[in-house]
């Protein structure tokens, strides 16, 4: 007894050593997963964020087509990068909806005519309430929405090719 | 009431645009050359938007109460992007717009509790920092007692030798 109450405070140090070694030496983690996916897509209805084109309304996820709604921005950088495979998902049918976050009407102009346009439709998401209340935590961010509006996947930072199969079986199985 | 604390650029994702980088897949090529093109280009002024700070961002509400309660509860929520800090702390555009979004449902007649659950349901308890008592957070209300039980029963065994000797 008396010999395990002197070797006691050197097991409680290595066991408080070992977990804050843990903490140290694990791979840092610091995406935020929205907790909607599962659940309905909130209700918003985003203006156009280009002049004679149509803006974002909730509405058009219950038309028992699933869709994919890209969170994107101009002025984000990996969204450039994520552009070619936009417009693969477009090139294979993936109908994209794209909600703008804090856009200029010529900024993303300009991204568009520079970068691709795979958009059917762009809301302008100026106070980021939209991106808000999907439980998006940066651009850019990439959310499947089935026929009936329930969020479905959540892809978290640009799509890169080997993203693709995973966001179109998530698409596929959402029919 | 404005701290100017800004998150640093390293922690800002001046880069990437978003501090929640994408774990890199190991040995991808195209992730490593769209890295390279990433690191190469001078974008840091990128990294924000150009549009100005939401209304409410750095605006106190003009009743005194209400932004009493706003700021408290502000203290309490986690900023997404820099995120070790409050979103009353950070300098962070996004913090800004979470800002004005608490001090509008603030004005609106919310309750903080009800804008608080709000934010928890889409990001989960990891945006609040008063974490609820829950299974997985009992150490944290618990262990103090332990600890404070154990130093009680230490101090009880040294009181009672000392008159022996």
């Amino acid at each position: 007894m008396k010999r395990l109450v002197l070797w006691t405070p050197l097991i409680v140090f290595v066991l408080f050593m070992a977990v804050v070694a843990a903490g140290l030496y694990a791979p840092s983690d610091r995406t935020i997963p929205s907790r909607l996916v599962g659940q309905p897509i909130p209700q918003f209805d985003l203006p156009p964020s280009l002049p004679g084109r149509p803006g974002l309304s909730s509405a058009v996820f219950r038309q028992g087509r699933p869709r994919i709604v890209n969170i994107f921005a101009s002025w984000c950088v990996p969204c450039r990068a994520e552009a070619p495979q936009l417009a693969e998902l477009a090139r294979r049918g993936v109908p994209i909806d794209g909600i703008a976050v804090r856009d200029r009407p010529q900024d993303l102009a300009g991204f568009l005519a520079g970068y691709g346009d795979p958009f059917r439709t762009i809301g302008a998401d100026n106070d980021r309430r939209v991106q808000l209340a999907l439980g998006s935590a940066g651009v850019p961010e990439t959310f499947v929405v089935d026929g009936r509006g329930i969020i479905r996947h959540q892809h978290i930072g640009a799509i890169m090719a080997q993203d693709i199969p995973a966001i179109v079986a998530a698409y596929e199985a959402a029919r | 009431m404005r701290m100017r604390r800004p998150c640093s650029p390293a922690k800002a994702g001046a880069r990437t645009g978003r501090c929640t980088r994408p774990r890199p897949a190991p040995g991808n090529m195209l992730h490593g050359a769209v890295y390279a093109f990433l690191l190469a280009s001078p974008t840091p002024a990128l990294a924000d938007s150009l549009l100005p700070p939401a209304e409410y961002a750095d605006t106190q509400l003009a009743d005194p109460a209400q932004e009493r309660a706003a700021k408290a509860l502000m203290e309490t929520i986690r900023c997404l992007v820099c995120q070790g800090q409050a979103i009353s702390d950070s300098d962070a555009e996004m913090a800004g717009d979470m800002r004005a979004l608490i001090r509008q449902r603030i004005q609106a007649g919310e309750s903080p509790d009800q804008i608080r659950d709000w934010l928890v349901a889409r990001y989960g308890n990891w945006v609040s920092y008063d974490p609820p008592l829950e299974p997985l957070t009992w150490p944290l209300w618990g262990a103090p007692i332990l600890l404070l039980l154990a130093g009680l029963w230490l101090a009880r065994n040294r009181f009672k030798r000392r008159p022996r000797r």
